[in-house]
């Protein structure tokens, strides 16, 4: 029965090759051509910290850093409390349920580019939702936060809760209806209100889906770049610019390698450093 | 995720049948309950509405757009739009329309999902059944990456594609999506090969069964339901790709989703928002046909591949 063991061995070697090529190996070139002079094309001639230096005073990239958190904090909040107000009020015996949670997932199939293109037409500052309020007598209304520079990353927090709150209220939805009937007569006999069941008992036995939520959602914040893309590229000016957009430009557009992969590379050591803690707290949790 | 506590308290006595799903409570229609159908049906609508204004707009001619208003339902409605967006549509000077993106898309979905399925396929059920030594660390190692932005690997893909001459190349395209697809492929078939009993391997096993007989005659036939859910959140995904076929296809390979995006930025003449919104739905119109089709399937997908760890 050993060649059973080789075709076992044979059969990941696709698995391997992509995890030491393609996984570490890239990361590997990445991390160091960002110390390189590499523009357009690569180069081996090493620069230190220069690439990391003049990232830090980049005013395009210092946006971009800032959109990240800013829409991050923003979006992830937003999609889980209107997620959950969702799952748990379809979870009160509504009717026409699964209408209701095919409406709020559908958004969730469509792609950025989609989503991003749509919402730029109902934003249109002159045809879009501002004309249909001068339309309907509210003339004083004015609503053009898609070419307002302080204001654009918020209709991009709007796109992005609307296209992925159904996915919040699915992970919700099935942990909900994982917790036993009892708890809620307990809760009834006791004579807890309600909202005060759904705050004190419901929401703590809820944390594990919360934490997968959170995950997907903050996935999708660090590869945040079609929407971006679709929806203002990036303007108005770099009102609107994200890290990954950065990287994706500077790599061919703009033909500066070197602060691309610095800019790429900082991504990663940001994003070890806050999924390492979160891990290995995990890790804690399981053992005990 | 599925050692939550339970917050169960020892010494209640249970009340009535026992058997009622979570949150029953009687049904009458009290100030709460319409409120909470007012916030169900407002939120419903909030979300309906950016399809609907695509579909209005996309049916409505270019004067009905500018003096119209958004919501309003086309006067004389025409597919001509449509019609444009699909066979005449620009890109720059060239003049083919959508339908060359929608046969590209399809011609880079049907090899990449077959290909990402059949690996997972194949490195969930290794894993899980033959565990070979280092099996744990690249198991972990794949699961890393599904949090990794993709900026970090692309530069170098394309510079070791370029050397294989995959750049810019159908084939390139699949092997990208096969790669990106590992994490999750061969988590979800790990996760439902690990369910099913030991025993049934051991006992293949005992019978002298080899490593592929008991993949394509015992395991596989007992996959079915995984390989759905795998389908669909593949189809899905790289139909739904931009960012790697924007990088990896090539001119003459760019999947829907990149043409969609040219066609809209596309800055020649007039801009014909009815023919944008007619291209966006065109575009949206495989992934949204799956949805509805697979129903609670879908849901099924989002669980699956949402367990992570």
């Amino acid at each position: 029965m050993k060649s059973s063991h080789i075709n076992a061995q044979i059969a990941l070697l696709p698995a391997i090759l992509i995890a030491l090529v393609v996984y570490c190996g890239t990361t590997g070139w990445t991390i160091w051509i960002s110390f390189t002079n590499s523009r357009m094309l690569p180069s081996s001639v090493m620069v230190g910290w220069r690439n990391y230096l003049s990232l830090i005073g980049n005013e395009r990239w210092v946006v971009s850093v800032t959109n990240l958190f800013v829409f991050g904090a923003l979006f992830i909040s937003a999609a889980l409390v209107l997620g959950f107000l969702l799952a748990a009020m379809i979870d009160r015996h509504v009717r026409a349920e699964s209408l209701f949670r095919s409406v709020f997932l559908y958004p969730f199939s469509m792609s950025f580019i989609v989503t991003g293109l749509a919402w730029r037409w109902l934003l249109d500052p002159t045809l879009g939702i501002e004309k249909l309020a001068h339309a309907i007598g509210f003339s004083w209304f004015h609503f053009d936060w898609l070419v307002r520079p302080d204001r654009v990353i918020y209709t991009l927090v709007l796109a992005a809760v609307w296209h992925a709150a159904g996915l919040v209220m699915a992970i919700l939805l099935a942990g909900l209806r994982g917790i036993d009937g009892e708890i809620w007569k307990a809760a009834r006999v006791d004579g807890l209100p309600v909202w005060r069941t759904y705050i004190s008992v419901i929401l703590p036995m809820l944390t594990g889906s919360f934490a997968t939520a959170t995950l997907l959602l903050a996935t999708s914040v660090v590869r945040l770049y079609d929407l971006s893309v679709a929806m203002t590229n990036g303007g108005p000016g770099v009102a609107s610019e994200v890290p990954a957009k950065f990287v994706m430009d500077h790599l061919f557009e703009r033909a500066n390698v070197g602060l691309a992969t610095a800019a790429a590379s900082t991504m990663l050591v940001t994003i070890v450093a806050v999924a390492a803690p979160w891990l290995y707290y995990q890790q804690r949790g399981r053992r005990t | 995720m599925s050692t939550e506590p339970r917050g169960k308290r020892p010494g209640r006595p249970s009340i009535g049948s026992g058997n009622e799903p979570s949150g029953r409570r009687p049904q009458k229609m009290t100030t709460g309950r319409f409120g909470l159908y007012a916030f169900l049906v407002i939120t419903a609508a909030f979300f309906l509405t950016p399809l609907y204004v695509m579909l209005a707009t996309s049916l409505k001619s270019m004067p009905e757009i500018r003096e119209g208003n958004l919501l309003s339902w086309p006067i004389a409605p025409t597919v001509a739009a449509w019609v444009k967006a699909w066979s005449t549509a620009c890109t720059g000077l060239n003049c083919t329309g959508l339908q060359v993106g929608f046969m590209n898309s399809v011609r880079i979905l049907v090899p990449s999902v077959l290909l990402s399925i059949s690996v997972g396929a194949v490195t969930g059920y290794t894993l899980s059944f033959w565990r070979p030594r280092g099996a744990e660390i690249l198991f972990g190692a794949l699961m890393m990456v599904a949090f990794v932005p993709y900026q970090v690997f692309i530069y170098p893909l394309v510079r070791i594609f370029s050397y294989a001459g995959l750049n810019n190349s159908l084939a390139g395209i699949v092997v990208v999506h096969t790669i990106f697809g590992l994490p999750t492929m061969t988590l979800i078939f790990r996760n439902h090969f690990a369910a099913l009993p030991n025993e049934l391997f051991r006992a293949a096993r005992v019978d002298g069964a080899g490593f592929w007989r008991i993949f394509g005659q015992i395991m596989l036939p007992m996959a079915v339901p995984i390989i759905v859910v795998a389908m669909i959140l593949q189809v899905t995904g790289i139909w739904n790709d931009f960012i790697f076929g924007l990088v990896f296809a090539g001119r003459e390979n760019l999947p829907m989703t990149v043409q969609l995006n040219n066609i809209v930025n596309s800055t020649q003449g007039e801009r014909e928002y009815n023919v944008d919104m007619a291209a966006t739905m065109l575009t949206a119109l495989v992934p949204l046909a799956v949805y509805f089709f697979s129903g609670r399937w879908f849901v099924r997908g989002i669980a699956a591949g949402a367990v992570k760890g």
